[in-house]
């Protein structure tokens, strides 16, 4: 899993069948520290009720995202699966 | 999964059985500024796609999950047309929203 932080909302009114009803978000992955990480933005399903602006547990590939959203041949491949509360590194609290 | 916008498209009459009237597109990742990510890639279309649209795109093993044959070599396909994208900076100073067809 990734942190990601939350930078905006996806509205496509043409998709596949699977994302009926879904919510997507626009993830960007920062570091523990809340520094941008060198990756790309992530399209994710919202499966934890987040925000714009809200540190996240991004599932960003594998088939337990299918297991998440419950449909083994939909294709989707990341998911918002946690909103972070804190994150401590070595003992010291980096967030928030 | 990631944005992109659909800049070209790709004919190839000989392809393997599974792959056969799939329509393949090039599309160039964007990021959320809307400034190109990346290296353009080709990708199947199930939503009837053209050019210049802002697209979902669902890469890897799941982007073959989209297609009537699951089982084939493909690593992305287009999912969805973004329609809206609102884009927020954290600090909440002026939010933007962009409408995907320009």
């Amino acid at each position: 899993m990734k942190i990601g932080r939350v930078v905006g909302t996806v509205v496509t009114p043409v998709q596949h069948p699977a994302y009926e009803g879904r919510r997507l978000l626009a993830v960007r992955p920062v570091n523990p520290d809340g520094s941008e990480a060198q990756d790309r933005l992530f399209i994710a399903v919202d499966r934890a009720h987040a925000g714009v602006g809200d540190r996240v547990l991004l599932m960003a590939e594998g088939s337990s995202v299918r297991d998440i959203v419950g449909d083994a041949r939909a294709p989707i491949r990341c998911a918002v699966v946690g909103v972070i509360d804190e994150i401590e590194i070595e003992g010291r609290a980096v967030y928030p | 999964m990631y944005l992109g916008r659909v800049i070209g498209r790709v004919v190839a009459t000989q392809r393997l059985p599974g792959l056969l009237g799939e329509k393949l597109l090039i599309v160039q990742p964007l990021d959320e500024k809307g400034e190109t990510a990346g290296e353009s890639v080709v990708a199947c279309d199930v939503v009837d796609s053209g050019l210049g649209d802002v697209v979902h795109v669902c890469d890897g093993r799941e982007s073959s999950m989209a297609l009537r044959d699951p089982f084939v070599p493909v690593d992305a396909t287009i999912v969805g047309h973004v329609e809206e994208f609102e884009h927020a900076e954290p600090a909440g100073a002026g939010g933007e929203t962009r409408t995907g067809r320009e």
